[in-house]
């Protein structure tokens, strides 16, 4: 499904991803962890070109992302993204936040976006919020929402950059739970993540990330429990 | 002092002012529109990423901020209008595009302001679901941006309006020339002037207040 080969990616003169071959299957969550600044978000980004790829090459499907002839809205809307940040759009209601893609870049009717964003809401425990606007939900209700609003492009992966990092830890749960929910129905997920109780028991395969590159990679148990290299015993050894 | 503005030669003089206030205020109003056209093309450029769009409106922005809107005016209507291309175009029409692209070199940073404080984040969230630049642009970007700049824009109202003062140089009929015109008639200068004035805070106050409960409202 996605398909990374010695992807690099500079900044200027600094070379923040050093060459990252990666598969992804249909189906599978893979969870990247690493300490901060080893270049996870900038990775994730490149997935879906909101950073520009420096050199190597990133397939999503088989279209290759740096392929001129490849239609980067027509990759991104097949591609959803959750933010640690939530990034909702603070002048439109819940329900429009989710409605805005589909009815703009899908080319859906108002009345067919507004099924599939009710539908949605309803999904992530969120249905009496619809005509409220971002602004006076809690983080967990605002991460729900964003989650909702990207499944709304019936995107075929799903990446996450830290999406819990933001929330006060009483809220975290709710989240972690929808995102549990996706991946039992099969979503591809791709998710940057501090929580390991979430990579050891939903995700397929775990990835290690430090100075730019993969240090390690494997199952969850393999890595938390047994891990080969000393940078990922070192980074466990703080985190856990 | 309520007694000497009720005197006669206060209020003799308005039927003259609201004359020309009707002259300030229009060329105000339509100038405004068009500087607001004018700026938005100008602040969305200065944030091209093609330099050669991003260095025209800078140089055009540099320009007007850097000139007094007096030669602005005299440059215009005299400099272009007449020398320059022999056309002769009236002395209102004249005002209306100065003020339209005095106010739009301001206008442009007002614009390039407010949408470059719009979180980088709302971008990235709106071309990451497959939105193209130019609709993340107008459902996005634009409709926050705009509410932060409805307080710049107004306080830009209130600077316009007064600049229009300077346009009886080139013969605009506005409350300035109209006082002229009057007080070398009767000799009644300060109680004339007093009228403009007064004529004057009678739309800026209330505006400016306005503005000061909008802005709270707002809460931008
Ligand atoms: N737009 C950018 N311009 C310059 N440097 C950047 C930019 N984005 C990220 N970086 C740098 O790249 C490195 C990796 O950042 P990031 O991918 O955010 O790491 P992580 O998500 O693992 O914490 C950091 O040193 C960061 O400062
Ligand atoms: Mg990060």
């Amino acid at each position: 499904m996605i398909t990374v080969k010695d992807l690099h990616k500079s900044f200027g003169d600094l070379e923040v991803l050093k060459g990252i071959d990666a598969t992804v299957d249909e189906s599978e969550v893979v969870c990247v962890i690493g300490p901060s600044g080893s270049g996870k978000s900038t990775f994730l980004r490149c997935l879906n070109l909101l950073e520009e790829i420096t050199a190597g090459e990133v397939r999503i499907n088989g279209d290759k992302l740096t392929d001129p002839s490849v239609n980067i809205n027509d990759v991104r809307s097949q591609v959803g993204m959750v933010f640690q940040h939530f990034n909702l759009f603070p002048h439109k209601t819940v329900l429009d936040n989710i409605t805005l893609g589909p009815i703009k870049v899908k080319g859906l009717s108002v009345n067919e976006a507004k099924d599939v964003g009710l539908k949605l809401l309803e999904k992530v425990g969120l249905s009496d919020k619809a005509d409220d606007y971002p602004d006076s939900l809690s983080g967990g209700q605002k991460q729900r929402v964003a989650i909702a609003r990207s499944l709304a492009m019936n995107p075929k992966v799903m990446l996450f950059d830290e999406p819990t990092s933001a929330l006060d830890p009483e809220l975290v749960g709710d989240v972690l739970e929808v995102m549990k929910d996706l991946a039992e129905e099969g979503m591809t997920m791709v998710v940057v993540t501090h929580e390991m109780g979430f990579a050891k028991e939903v995700g397929d395969r775990v990835l290690f990330m430090d100075e730019g590159i993969i240090m390690e990679e494997g199952e969850p148990t393999q890595i938390f429990d047994n891990p080969q290299n000393p940078r990922t015993q070192s980074f466990l050894s703080k985190i856990l | 002092m309520i007694y000497t503005i009720m005197d006669t030669a206060y209020i003799k003089s308005l039927p003259f002012l609201i004359d020309g206030l009707k002259i300030t205020l229009s060329i105000t109003v339509i100038g405004l529109f068009l500087g607001m056209i004018i700026g938005s093309l100008a602040g969305l450029g200065k944030l091209s990423k093609n330099k050669f769009i991003r260095g025209f409106w800078s140089v055009y922005v540099e320009v007007v901020r850097g000139t007094p809107i007096l030669a602005q005016a005299l440059f215009l209507y005299y400099g272009v209008s007449e020398d320059l291309i022999g056309l002769n175009i009236s002395s209102f029409t004249a005002g209306v595009i100065a003020i339209a692209v005095n106010a739009g070199a301001y206008i442009a940073e007002i614009v390039r302001g407010a949408v470059y404080s719009i979180d980088k984040g709302q971008h990235e969230a709106g071309r990451s679901m497959g939105l193209t630049e130019k609709q993340t642009m107008r459902y996005i970007i634009w409709p926050q941006a705009f509410k932060r700049m409805i307080p710049p824009l107004g306080n830009q109202f209130i600077i316009s309006l007064k600049d229009t003062s300077v346009f009886s140089v080139i013969v605009v009929h506005d409350v300035v020339f109209m006082a002229k015109e009057y007080y070398n008639t009767t000799f009644e200068i300060f109680e004339t002037l007093v009228m403009v004035c007064l004529l004057y805070l009678c739309i800026t106050i209330p505006t400016a207040l306005y503005l000061n409960r909008l802005e709270r409202k707002l809460d931008v």
